[in-house]
C-alpha cells in the first residue's frame, strides 16, 4: 500500500463525493423546504445522463449539451412537479413515496422503450481527455478533476443563491419554518416550483458529469439515491453546508474504504477471512458511519430545521 | 374490530377458493398456478406484516424487504451447511430477522418522518450490499438451496403440501394480526399512530411499543422470507433489493392500509396483475407507473377499504 495510491484514491474519493453532492444538494432543498419525499430524484439524474447523451450525440459538443441539459431538466423537473406532487403536498409521506416511486418505474422501463436496453454512449469531452501528473508518476484523468471543479463552482453558486439573494431568504425561511412564512403572505406554490426545479437542474447536471464516466442505462440512479439519503441523513435535511460536508466524507469513506480495507484487512486476517470479511465490511462502512452519526446526532451533522 | 356480512362472507369463500386451488388446477392441467398462488399468498404475509406497523403503527418503513431476504437466507445459508431441520431453519429466520429488527428499529425509531423512511430505506440497502459481497453464499448471483425437511408427513418437496403449508402460515399470520390489533398492545400502537404526544402523555412509553411492534412486524416477515426461499429454493441478494420493499408497500397500499385483510387483497391483485400485464407486454412498468400514481392521488382507500364498513371500525 503505497502513499501514492492512498493520495489517488483519496482524490477519487473526493471527485465521487462532489458529484454525490450535485445530486444531494438539490435533493436536500427537495425534502427540506417542501418536506416532500421524492424517490423521483434519482430517475432525474438518470434522465440527465440520457438527454446528455441525446445530445452530445446529435450537436458532438459537450458544452451545447450542457446548455440544453438547462432547460431540458428545469422543464422536466416542473411538469413533474405539477403533474404528481403539488396534490400530494399536504398528504402524508407514504403518499409521496408510492407516487414517486411509481415515477422510478416509469422513467427506468421508459428509457428502454426510447433508448433501447443497451447503455448508451457518451464520449469524455475532447477538452478534458487527457492525464495531468499532479503527484509525480501519478497520471490523473483531466475530467475528473473538471467534476471536482464543477462541484465545487456549484456549491458557490448555491451559496450565493441562499445566502445572498432574496429568492435564497425565502428557501432559507422555509427550510426552518415553512408555515410561518406561508403566514407571512410567501407565494409558497411558487417557491416549491422553483425549489423544486432548481433540484431538478442540479440532478440533471449531475447525469451529465456522470455520463462519460458511469455507464449510462436504466437504473442508474436508483443506487446514488440511497446513498444521497445517506447524505442528507449525515448532513441534516435542508442544509445545503451539511450535504456538502457529508457528501465528501461519503465518497472518501466508501472510495477509499472500499479499495484500502480488503488490502489492510489481509495484513491483520488470513486471506480467506480477509477476504470474505473485507468487501462485505467496507459495504457497511458508510451505512455504520450513518448509524453512528445519528446516534449522537438524531438530526443530522448541521441542523437546518430549528423550530 | 368487527367485520360486516359481506367482508365475512368474502374471507368465508376467498379461504374456500384458495382451499380448492390445487385440485382444481391439477385438473385443468395447469400446475403452474399452484406456484403463482403460493408466492402471492408468501407476499400477503409480508404485506400483512408491513401494514402492522405502516397502517396500524404509521411507521413507514421502507426496508420491509430486508427481513423477507433475511428469512430466505436463513433457509439458504443453514442448507449450505447441509443443516435441513425446518424447525430449525424457521426459528432462525424468526429469530434474526426480530434480532435485525432489533438492531434497525431501535436505531431508526430514534427518528421520526422523512428520516425513519430514509434510514429503514439505507438500513437494508446496507444488508442488500452484505447478500452481495457474501462470496461463500453465491453473492448477487444467489445460492440455490434446498427445500427444508420436516417430520416424514410434511414432505415440502411435494407443491401440494408446500401450499397448504403457505396457506396454514397465511391463516395463522392473520389470526396473530387480528389478536395482536385488538389487545391493548395493539391499541396502544394504533393510539401512538392517531396522537404519539398523548399517548406519551398518559404514561405509555410509546418508544419501547414502537420497537416491540417494529420487532413483531420484522419477524413476521422472516416467516415469509422462510418460505420464499423454500418455494423457489433459491436465495439472492435481490429479495432484499428496495424495489421488492416498494412492492410490498404498494400491495398494502392496493388492497386498503390499516385494514387485516386488505393487505393479503392487495398482494393478490397486485402480483396477479403483474402476471397478467407482463403477459402482454415486458415493459408493463411503464403502464404501471402512472397507474400507481393515479392511484395514490385518487384511490387512497384501497380495494378493501372500498367495501362498506361496520360502525364499530374495520377489519
Amino acid at each position: 500500500m503505497s502513499t501514492l495510491l492512498v493520495l489517488e484514491q483519496t482524490l477519487n474519493g473526493i471527485q465521487f463525493g462532489v458529484f454525490l453532492f450535485l445530486i444531494s444538494a438539490g435533493l436536500t432543498l427537495v425534502l427540506g423546504i417542501m418536506n416532500v419525499v421524492n424517490l423521483a430524484h434519482g430517475a432525474l439524474f438518470m434522465m440527465g445522463a440520457y438527454f446528455a447523451s441525446t445530445f452530445v450525440a446529435w450537436t458532438g459538443s459537450f458544452f451545447i449539451a450542457f446548455l440544453l441539459i438547462i432547460p431540458s431538466s428545469v422543464i422536466l423537473g416542473i411538469v413533474i412537479e405539477m403533474l404528481t406532487l403539488r396534490p400530494l403536498y399536504l398528504r402524508d409521506h407514504m403518499d409521496q413515496v408510492l407516487a414517486t416511486f411509481g415515477l422510478i418505474l416509469f422513467f427506468n422501463e421508459g428509457v428502454k422503450l426510447v433508448w433501447g436496453v443497451d447503455p448508451q454512449p457518451m464520449p469524455t469531452p475532447e477538452l478534458f481527455t487527457g492525464n495531468v501528473e499532479i503527484f509525480p508518476d501519478a497520471p490523473y484523468p483531466v475530467f475528473r478533476l473538471f467534476i471536482i471543479g464543477v462541484g465545487l463552482l456549484v456549491a458557490a453558486v448555491i451559496y450565493f443563491l441562499i445566502a445572498r439573494t432574496k429568492v435564497g431568504m425565502l428557501i432559507r425561511a422555509g427550510a426552518s419554518n415553512t408555515q410561518m412564512i406561508r403566514a407571512m403572505g410567501v407565494n409558497i406554490r411558487f417557491l416549491n416550483t422553483f425549489v423544486f426545479g432548481l433540484g431538478a437542474f442540479f440532478a440533471g447536471l449531475a447525469g451529465l458529469m456522470a455520463a462519460p464516466i458511469i455507464s449510462v442505462e436504466s437504473g442508474m440512479g436508483d443506487e446514488m439515491l440511497i446513498l444521497a439519503f445517506v447524505v442528507i441523513v449525515i448532513g441534516g435535511i435542508g442544509s445545503v453546508r451539511g450535504a456538502l460536508v457529508a457528501s465528501v466524507i461519503i465518497g472518501v469513506f466508501e472510495v477509499v474504504g472500499r479499495s484500502m480495507l480488503p488490502i489492510a484487512m489481509q495484513q491483520i486476517f488470513p486471506l480467506e477471512i480477509a477476504q470474505t470479511v473485507g468487501p462485505a465490511l467496507a459495504s457497511m462502512l458508510i451505512y455504520i458511519l450513518m448509524a453512528g452519526v445519528l446516534f449522537f446526532k438524531p438530526q443530522g451533522l448541521f441542523p437546518a430545521r430549528t423550530g | 374490530m368487527e367485520l360486516t356480512r359481506l367482508k365475512g362472507w368474502l374471507l368465508a369463500i376467498g379461504f374456500v377458493v384458495l382451499v380448492a386451488v390445487p385440485p382444481a388446477v391439477t385438473a385443468m392441467d395447469e400446475t403452474f398456478y399452484i406456484t403463482l398462488i403460493s408466492r402471492i399468498m408468501i407476499f400477503a404475509i409480508a404485506a400483512l406484516s408491513l401494514d402492522l406497523i405502516l397502517g396500524f403503527g404509521g411507521m413507514i418503513s421502507f426496508g420491509h424487504a430486508a427481513y423477507l431476504g433475511l428469512g430466505s437466507y436463513a433457509v439458504g445459508i443453514l442448507a449450505f451447511h447441509e443443516i435441513t431441520n425446518g424447525w430449525l431453519q424457521l426459528f432462525v429466520a424468526i429469530g434474526g430477522s426480530a434480532v435485525v429488527a432489533l438492531i434497525i428499529g431501535a436505531i431508526c425509531l430514534r427518528t421520526s418522518g422523512i428520516y425513519f423512511i430514509m434510514i429503514t430505506l439505507a438500513m437494508t440497502q446496507l444488508l442488500f450490499f452484505i447478500g452481495i459481497s457474501l462470496e461463500t453464499y453465491g453473492g448477487d448471483d444467489g445460492l440455490p438451496t434446498d427445500r427444508s425437511e420436516f417430520a416424514a408427513f410434511i414432505d415440502l418437496g411435494n407443491e401440494w403440501i408446500l401450499f397448504y403449508l403457505i396457506l396454514g402460515f397465511l391463516v395463522l399470520c392473520m389470526y396473530i394480526s387480528w389478536r395482536l390489533i385488538n389487545s391493548r398492545f395493539g391499541m396502544v400502537i394504533r393510539g401512538c399512530h392517531e396522537n404519539e404526544a398523548r399517548m406519551q402523555a398518559i404514561g405509555f412509553p410509546t418508544y419501547r411499543y414502537k420497537l416491540l411492534a417494529f420487532v413483531i412486524s420484522g419477524s413476521m416477515c422472516g416467516i415469509a422470507g422462510f418460505l420464499l426461499a423454500n418455494l423457489t429454493e433459491f436465495v439472492t441478494p435481490e429479495f432484499m433489493h428496495w424495489f421488492r420493499s416498494g412492492e410490498i408497500m404498494i400491495m398494502v397500499l392496493v388492497g386498503g392500509m390499516g385494514t387485516l385483510f386488505g393487505p393479503v387483497v392487495g398482494a393478490f391483485a397486485f402480483l396477479m396483475f403483474e402476471e397478467i400485464i407482463s403477459g402482454f407486454t415486458e415493459n408493463w412498468p411503464v403502464i404501471f407507473g402512472p397507474l400507481l400514481v393515479l392511484l395514490v392521488l385518487f384511490a387512497k382507500q384501497g380495494v378493501w377499504g372500498l367495501l362498506p364498513k361496520s360502525k364499530a371500525g374495520d377489519g
